[in-house]
């Protein structure tokens, strides 16, 4: 599973950090970063919640 | 259970429907939708849309294949026959369901003074956004904005990056007093203030002025603001009025147990901004916002495909943001007016804090201003404080 985010259309609203911590971070500079560009298996559900709950859909999972 | 209708065809439908497939329902999901678009995301419409940096074709939902559901688009539902089980549209087409999901919405509120006009617009619907953007698309407007919550101060940022001249008005002392109370509904002020905008609170509007197109707007104590757009933002109505006489209950929207089971009927649940549902912590809710819908609707299909009174408690945190100016304003938990309010990170001035709201000494909420850094921890705050309440109550 790969995680992609579109950074232009991402307004950090922080939702993908909330539905999953382990994989999405947003900083003290406002900015998310990606902690891990290839989750494990096990996150997937976490990961396609957050991409749902992306408000600007920035988010894409691959395979 | 072999057929399920879902009711309006916006963020918390379609979440439904996706949650029944994701939870392997299998039978048959009709999705009706009143405007004539698949689902789509709101959100935009007073930032990212209003300002053109986005088109129509990027406020679309992500539809994966294979989920299978029958859309009737351009299709209102005007009544539900609760002895035939039956949705009724508004053309006369039946639809039986065994199961039903209301996820009708909400519309914007027109006040009483509200005219069919050139030149006024409501902000709620891509329809809507689409016709104010076309009406701004040759510049230097003189707008007046009515209604200084969410929608109306999104929109007033949006409009002064545009370079619009904006007056904001509301009946309030401050913008969004009712969600954030004075003080802090003193920086969005201040916020709305060092951008320009010309604000006008603690004023009520009497009257749409305009022969044509709109001219202006009236005041109750006579005065005309002029004006050649006027947004009128003044909160959303429930779309509950098809549901009369069906049994269910409703009372500012479709009043529902714990579980998003609506009152008075068998298999029949409801999510998003029209549902008003006991929350476990919080009593009786009712939510128009992104994340809610999207939660509800999974929390609504579970509780369908539950057997009856075998439903779980929807039991979320709530969590709303706004963007203003380049600002991120997100509010976690419910406050309610009358909770003390006080600053636990940064400075008001710095537009850079974190503001708790307590009642009784127990938090209630947390407001974030340009500190989207600290809000999962918060989140976690606010779920733990609960956790404290359950645990002493049951102490």
């Amino acid at each position: 599973m790969k995680v992609i985010v579109d950074f232009d259309a991402c307004m950090s609203n922080a939702q993908c950090v909330l539905a999953a911590p382990d994989v999405f971070e947003v900083r003290e500079d406002g900015m998310l970063y990606v902690l891990q560009e290839e989750p494990p298996e096990s996150a997937r559900a976490r990961v396609e919640n957050a991409a749902r709950l992306c408000p600007t859909q920035a988010i894409t999972i691959e395979k | 259970m072999r057929s399920v209708v879902i009711a309006g065809a916006s963020l918390a439908g379609f979440s439904a429907a996706q949650a029944l497939r994701k939870r392997g329902f299998d039978g048959t999901i009709t999705v009706v939708g009143e405007e004539a678009h698949l689902p789509y995301q709101r959100p935009p419409l007073s930032k990212q849309f209003l300002c053109g940096e986005w088109d129509r074709s990027r406020l679309g939902l992500r539809i994966a294949d294979g989920l299978k559901l029958e859309w009737l688009l351009d299709a209102r539902a005007a009544a539900l026959d609760p002895q035939r089980r039956e949705v009724v549209l508004a053309d006369g087409r039946r639809l039986p369901f065994d199961g039903l999901v209301v996820a009708t919405g909400a519309r914007a509120r027109r006040p009483g003074w509200w005219v069919e006009l050139g030149g006024v617009f409501t902000l709620r619907t891509v329809d809507d956004a689409q016709a104010l953007r076309a009406h701004l698309a040759s510049g230097g407007r003189k707008v007046v904005i009515v209604g200084a919550g969410f929608i109306g101060s999104e929109a007033a940022a949006s409009l002064r990056s545009l370079g619009h001249d904006v007056t904001l008005v509301d009946i309030d002392p401050v913008p969004m007093h009712r969600v954030l109370g004075e003080d802090l509904g003193r920086a969005c002020l201040r916020l709305h203030e060092s951008h320009g905008v010309h604000p006008l609170f603690g004023a009520a509007v009497d009257a749409i002025v305009g022969s044509t197109s709109v001219e202006g707007v009236r005041l109750r104590d006579g005065r005309v603001i002029e004006a050649d757009c006027v947004i009128v933002g003044v909160g959303a109505v429930p779309n509950v009025e098809w549901l009369r006489g069906s049994g269910l209950v409703l009372d500012d929207g479709v009043v529902c147990d714990s579980t998003c089971a609506a009152l008075g009927a068998e298999r029949v649940v409801a999510a998003g901004d029209v549902a008003s549902w006991t929350h476990p912590h919080y009593g009786q809710l009712r939510i128009e916002h992104w994340e809610n819908a999207i939660a509800q609707g999974d929390a609504a299909a579970a509780t369908l495909l539950a057997a009856p009174g075998a439903g779980r408690p929807y039991a979320p945190v709530p969590f709303f943001w706004s963007d203003q100016y380049g600002c991120k304003l997100q509010l976690v938990g419910s406050p309610r007016r009358g909770d003390a309010m006080r600053v636990v990170e940064g400075a008001m001035d710095e537009r850079r804090f974190v503001a708790v709201f307590e009642r009784d000494s127990q938090l209630t909420g947390v407001f974030l201003f340009n500190s989207v850094h600290r809000v999962a921890a918060y989140r976690q705050t606010v779920a733990a404080a609960w956790a404290g309440l359950t645990a002493g109550a049951e102490a």
